[in-house]
């Protein structure tokens, strides 16, 4: 088969969502020449050409557009790059050597070297049985993104009457989309005491078309012959188990599941990759970089971003490392530092620091992180191993579902220090 | 319409028949009242072919247990069927346990299972090093296997279909006409079949059946749930492990799909013959059993659950007689485990049961009886290592190259196989079954949208016709834009021109044109039997006719 690609690149991306397009762009900006993007599905953009809402790129580009809109200012520049776009080809498998195996149509079975590869394969939903839901297995139970599919991108509407269970925000745009394409959406569940969800989208999409969001609720059943005829839902105590004669019974067709999002890491794993159970995504140092060197993972494979512009600025952290791993700029550190998830944290990305870098006065690296429960007046602190505060910042609230990000200057950074924890406390008395 | 002889039910024991008697020179018809094969009990089951030290020999039961195993290496072969032999091990964690385990090898070694021995603790640790600390002992089944149920009752029934069967789905049988004591006629809700023998293989609905017939039947259905984990943890374990049965609990057990996923179940309760939900308190009961025996089960990796019916006569063993009241009419019920490994040897017990109602120059058997199904292509069997060979069937069809089941790595053209297969998958759980899209991680939650496009692109019919699992089931309710992709319209124009130019011709026969030499002579049958297109009204009928029909 004659083809317009080579079998040896510089950089191949996996995956062409926001994050692969952002690091393709941001990697040739930075002088790498010789990407190659690859994409299974035959648009490029990933899941953004199905969210047809706005409320996108208020942070990166300082507007507020759709998700089409937003994939539209990656993917216009595309034919203007040198960045190579196969679409519609699956990678089948990747060696630690990053020898890229992969399938489409029109090249068949291929191998493909780099000398670099990001994963960006983004995530995934979870389903009914990640949570557990008893009951039959019949039409009408599906992910919220999968009824997103339905509508946005084949044009059909997937129920009548619809319970959506998971007040994250996919949970709560597609309790509004339903409404808007004329079902009836009888309620939002959500088994914690809060939503995990945006506070503008609750508003936007289940306080202005009073649709009922009922906290400390989950499913229990699910019932029906062929399709779903009705659904049982408990309200739940604090430990989160269904409690007993709260049971009520809702009339419905469709289930929709908004249940939380799992980094798609198959190929990581094929490599040998070390995951961080929490995240699901792989361990990485501040390049975001993985065990293998010069195999990088940005976006939501790495850890499950709130807002597509952290996306973006990820790709841009992946792509600098890209370039200067390509271009052997990099200075490894005597001691490598690790990042330790302290009080009330669930994570910290990147997991390490393993370079040292030049001008170190002037430049700061961004510690991504998550709260473990919600804290109200915060303080999070940033402690050596000598337990030597470096930094601290106030927050009125941080929440589960909100990512949280510290900037450390790296001056702070002596070539001692092998371990920094990260914690979120009530901030003490009296320091308003 | 007219058959020598109607198989009711769609089920393991019910294509195994078929496809005996398929053998013979004979008009045969299997209904089936759901919309495709192995819809009941057959595709919610453990998956274990059984060594038989279980089993009584003075049943009917045992007895088929042991006649059946040995041939599942070659039926499985024949109809390329995921089956291993993987033996398995009875896991005893005391003394009571070890005097049961002992039981049992001493009634396997009487009735003949080979290679039977009881194991200790080093050796059951070495061999399953995820086995729970404290068990001591095993009793060590080397001939048990696992196979996968539904594509084994699939491929007996295509394999039948090859050879003249002709199965229609969605035909539920509402009455048997009897006439003098001789059965006369089948009905069902689309057709009156006159037919002259009639096989009961209807499930959990054998009992109606039989008293359809003015039979007395009690079948009572036993519910049991089960788990099915990622395949990233199929090789946890190397063996079916099965808990030592107590007098109360036949107890859970662990065992690798023959997929390589791997499943834990059932419990067992008394049910309706509808009721297949899953229950939160069985849910944690089959978790919390699975654990004994592996106690590192993860627990997050589960993909699925489900639960099936085994169809239990109070006998506690099967029904494989002649009807005392009815002339031609046989029972192949109370079909329990061991059910699935049974099968073959079902079907020879049928077999000699059929041939007491004809007269033997009657029966002849056909000298072009295929045994063997041609071998379909999946991606995922090229999955380890010898992958650039996957490239030989892009070459014949470029469909082979776009995956569209991202977690089981399956390809557009294995979907438009499964739809054209002998007996055309046409729902997203038969597509599942045949082709294994949506079986994965993410249980259709990409694929889906695209294996309904295919669907009805294939069938010639709307998105919204397709359902699940046949009417009722339908995925989308209505049409709310037009919404004209021109990257898919250009796909689905060059797809037709192909079609036009032949390339889309029956699958079966376009995977089989490298296979071996004797497969050649059965393919050029089966296309000759599938070059009729499905038309659109064949299809809107939900009625396969597939081989014989063609001389109606």
């Amino acid at each position: 088969m004659v083809s317009e690609f080579k079998d040896k690149y510089q950089l191949v991306i996996i995956g062409a969502g926001p994050a692969g397009l952002g690091a393709a762009l941001a990697a040739e900006e930075r002088g790498v020449k010789d990407i190659l993007l690859l994409e299974r599905d035959y648009f490029l953009g990933g899941i953004l050409p199905q969210c047809i809402h706005n409320g996108f790129g208020l942070d990166y580009f300082g507007e507020e557009l759709t998700g089409p809109e937003y994939a539209h200012r990656f993917i216009d520049r595309i034919p203007e790059s040198t960045v190579q776009v196969m679409d519609e080809t699956m990678v089948l498998d990747i060696t630690p050597d990053k020898e890229i195996t992969a399938l489409n149509r029109h090249q068949g079975v291929q191998k493909i070297e780099a000398k670099a590869v990001l994963l960006a394969m983004g995530c995934r939903e979870r389903t009914r049985e990640a949570i557990k839901i008893p009951g039959d297995r019949t039409a009408g139970v599906l992910t919220a993104g999968t009824a997103q599919r339905y509508i946005n991108i084949e044009g059909y509407l997937p129920g009548r009457k619809v319970i959506v269970l998971g007040s994250g925000d996919i949970g709560l745009i597609m309790a509004r989309r339903m409404t808007l394409e004329g079902a009836e959406v009888d309620s939002v569940l959500e088994i914690m005491p809060y939503s995990s969800g945006l506070v503008r989208n609750k508003v936007q999409c289940l306080d202005d078309f009073d649709i009922p969001l009922k906290l400390n609720h989950t499913l229990t059943r699910i019932e029906g012959d062929k399709r779903v005829e009705r659904v049982v839902v408990s309200r739940v105590n604090d430990d989160l188990e269904p409690v007993p004669g709260s049971e009520q019974t809702v009339e419905c067709d469709t289930v929709l599941l908004a249940v939380g999002l799992i980094p798609e890491n198959e190929l990581t794993k094929q490599m040998g990759i070390e995951l961080d159970p929490v995240t699901g995504g792989a361990v990485v140092n501040e390049q975001r970089e993985t065990e293998i060197n010069g195999v990088f993972a940005c976006g939501n494979v790495l850890q499950v971003h709130d807002l597509v512009d952290y996306v973006t600025e990820e790709s841009e952290i992946a792509a600098r490392a890209v370039s200067e791993y390509l271009s052997r700029r990099r200075k490894k550190r005597r001691k490598k530092i690790k990042l330790t998830a302290g009080e009330q944290i669930t994570y910290v990305v990147p997991h390490r620091i393993d370079y040292v870098y030049q001008d170190k006065d002037k430049k700061t690296l961004k510690l991504f992180l998550r709260s473990s429960v919600p804290v109200e007046e915060a303080e999070l602190k940033v402690v050596d191993d000598r337990g030597q505060e470096l930094i601290s910042s106030r927050k009125k609230i941080v929440t589960p579902g909100e990512m949280e990000t510290i900037i450390l200057p790296l001056q702070f950074l002596d070539e001692d220090i092998e371990e920094l924890t990260v914690s979120v406390t009530k901030a003490s008395q009296g320091a308003d | 319409m007219k058959a020598d002889i109607v198989i009711i039910g769609g089920g393991v024991t019910g294509t195994a028949v078929a496809r005996k008697l398929t053998e013979y020179e004979l008009d045969i018809i299997l209904v089936e009242k759901e919309a495709d094969l192995a819809s009941g009990t057959s595709k919610a089951n453990s998956g274990i072919v059984h060594a038989g030290y279980n089993a009584d020999p003075e049943t009917m039961k045992g007895q088929l247990n042991i006649q059946a195993n040995p041939l599942f290496d070659k039926l499985c072969s024949d109809l390329n069927v995921p089956f291993q032999r993987t033996g398995s091990l009875v896991v005893g964690f005391n003394q009571q346990d070890l005097e049961t385990i002992k039981q049992k090898k001493e009634n396997g070694d009487k009735i003949g299972i080979p290679g039977l021995e009881i194991i200790g603790r080093r050796r059951l640790q070495k061999i399953e090093p995820h086995i729970n600390d404290r068990a001591r002992w095993a009793l060590y089944a080397p001939s048990a296997g696992i196979v996968s149920p539904h594509e084994l009752t699939i491929a007996l029934g295509e394999n039948a279909a090859q050879n003249g069967l002709q199965v229609m789905l969605e035909n539920k049988v509402e009455d048997i006409e009897t006439e003098k004591g001789a059965l006369k006629a089948v009905v069902t809700n689309r057709e009156r079949i006159e037919c002259d023998v009639v096989i009961n293989a209807a499930g959990v609905y054998a009992d109606s059946i039989a008293r359809m017939a003015g039979d007395e039947m009690v079948i009572r259905p036993r519910k049991g749930e089960y788990f099915i984990f990622d395949r990233e943890y199929g090789d946890l374990i190397n063996h079916v492990l099965f808990p030592t049965p107590t007098e109360t609990s036949k107890g859970i057990l662990v065992t690798a799909t023959a997929h390589g996923n791997l499943l834990v179940g059932p419990n067992a309760y008394p049910a309706g013959k509808e009721d297949l939900a899953t229950t939160s308190g069985g849910l944690v009961e089959i978790m919390k059993g699975a654990v004994k025996l592996i106690p590192d089960l993860p627990r997050g990796g589960v993909i699925s659950s489900f639960a099936g019916l085994r169809a239990a006569a109070p006998s506690e063993d099967f029904i494989i007689s002649p009807s005392p009241s009815v002339w031609g009419f046989i029972h192949a019920a109370g079909i329990q485990s061991p059910g699935l490994t049974a099968a073959p040897a079902t079907a020879e017990r049928v077999e000699q049961l059929v041939k007491g109602y004809y007269p033997s120059e009657r029966l002849v058997k056909k000298d072009d009886f295929q045994e063997t199904l041609p071998e379909k292509p999946h991606l995922y069997d090229y999955d380890e290592g010898d992958l650039e060979d996957w490239n030989e069937y892009i070459d014949r069809r470029e469909d082979y190259g776009e995956v569209v089941c991202r977690c089981e790595h399956v390809t557009r053209g294995e979907i438009i196989d499964a739809l054209h297969s002998p007996v055309p998958a046409q729902t997203l759980d038969a597509i599942k079954r045949r082709a294994r899209a949506g079986m994965g991680r993410c249980q259709g939650g990409f694929c889906g949208p695209r294996v309904v496009e295919i669907i009805a692109e294939e069938l010639g019919i709307s998105p919204r016709e397709v359902t699940k699992k046949g009417p009722g089931s339908e995925i989308l309710q209505e049409k709310t834009k037009d919404l004209r992709l021109k990257k898919k319209t250009a796909d689905k124009e060059n797809r037709d021109n192909q079609r036009q130019e032949g390339k889309y011709k029956d699958p079966a026969q376009d995977a089989a044109k490298n296979a071996e030499q004797d497969a050649e002579q059965a393919t050029e049958q089966a296309a000759e039997q599938d070059t009729e297109p499905k038309t659109e009204k064949q299809l809107q009928q939900v009625k396969i006719e597939s081989g014989g029909a063609d001389g109606e």
